[in-house]
């Protein structure tokens, strides 16, 4: 629904507004790396704009600190309707390394909702690329959750009940839960 | 003259021809020694928590809900790829993949859920452990539980001879 969305509200170009509320620069040169002609976005009508009033997206970097909340909540709050949030690298998706100093709040979605993350320290510009074409439609998402689960436990004590005994030959049948 | 400069400007740039990758329809190498993000084996890992206990950013987490499993979990939110906890795996259970295109919608996505089996003392209940410290150097490094007897996998089948190195020392003793 979020894609229908997306793609009839934006179905020419997005303006991307680029703020940074206490992050080391490092996502912003790679957020500056991509709009350079080596992975040239204007081709898909994505442009920075300089205020928060003309941007149908913000792009966060960096955790969200104590000093840079409000400034952060004020231009989400001055961006017209339709907007989306992404939370680029690291420090705004999850906190940073630095995420139980005194200093800082935490992820960017403990001040602003979050629409889309893009993990990294920092991401590589073809990861951001790749973060807003998923946004945008063009290709799906890569990443599921992933949960492992060692099911074979061949250890007959464990499971006494699975024990079957024909003589001196005693079958024993996996089981399937713990 | 400015109109010179401008075609000289045009020439440079027909000849440099285009710069621009065609990276999302198309997909782009990585270096060889990228650390992207990492993916956990769960039939290698042991479940040592060795991981946890060095991440950084302290995003794996070991839960113990009964004697026999243990869970960890990767959540990847925060994780910087310092690929610490790869160095650090006795067992190589983790490895850091060459994944980038990480970019989601919900952050649960990156995720990794491990369920371990950990085979405990009959008598303590606690873990596994190797009876001698001399055993545990010749060990695997992993437990194998056989259908017949719970035993362990040795490194190597050579041994040296018996009593050879306190031979040599008496020797020397003496002299």
């Amino acid at each position: 629904m979020l894609k229908n969305l997306c793609q009839k509200m934006f179905g020419r170009s997005l303006w991307v507004y680029h703020a940074n509320s206490g992050g080391c620069n490092g996502c912003d040169i790679e957020v500056l790396n991509v709009l350079t002609p080596y992975y040239d976005v204007e081709r898909f009508g994505i442009k920075l704009v300089g205020s928060p009033r003309h941007a149908d997206v913000i792009l966060c970097q960096g955790p969200a600190m104590r000093s840079t909340a409000k400034a952060l909540k004020r231009a989400y709050e001055a961006m017209p309707s339709p907007k989306l949030v992404f939370a680029i690298g690291s420090c705004a998706c999850g906190g940073g390394v630095w995420f139980d100093s005194y200093s800082v709040i935490g992820p960017v979605e403990k001040v602003i909702p979050v629409n889309y993350y893009i993990p990294g320290c920092p991401p590589r510009p073809e990861a951001i690329v790749y973060g807003v074409a998923v946004a945008v439609g063009l290709v799906d998402k890569k990443t599921a959750p992933v949960k492992f689960k060692q099911l074979e436990y061949p250890v007959p004590k464990y499971h006494p009940s699975e024990l079957k005994g024909e003589g001196d030959l005693v079958i024993y049948e996996k089981t399937e839960h713990i | 003259m400015s109109v010179m400069s401008k075609l000289k400007e045009t020439l440079i740039c027909l000849g440099a021809g285009r710069a621009t990758l065609p990276y999302p329809f198309k997909a782009e190498p990585v270096p060889p020694n990228f650390r992207g993000r990492p993916i956990f084996d769960s039939t290698k890992c042991i479940g040592c928590a060795g991981c946890a206990n060095n991440c950084p950013a302290r995003e794996i987490l070991v839960f113990d809900p009964c004697q026999e499993v243990r869970i960890v979990k990767y959540l990847g939110r925060r994780c910087t790829y310092c690929g610490r906890c790869a160095d650090l795996c006795p067992e190589k259970a983790i490895t850091m993949s060459h994944e980038f295109e990480n970019g989601t919608n919900a952050i649960t996505d990156i995720s990794q859920t491990l369920d371990i089996f950990m085979s405990t003392c009959q008598r303590c209940g606690r873990c596994f452990k190797g009876a001698e410290l001399m055993d545990e150097l010749k060990m695997k490094g992993y437990r194998f539980d056989d259908l017949q007897n719970d035993r362990w996998i040795f490194r190597s089948q050579a041994y040296l001879e018996g009593d050879q190195v306190t031979d040599d020392i008496k020797i020397e003793l003496e002299g």
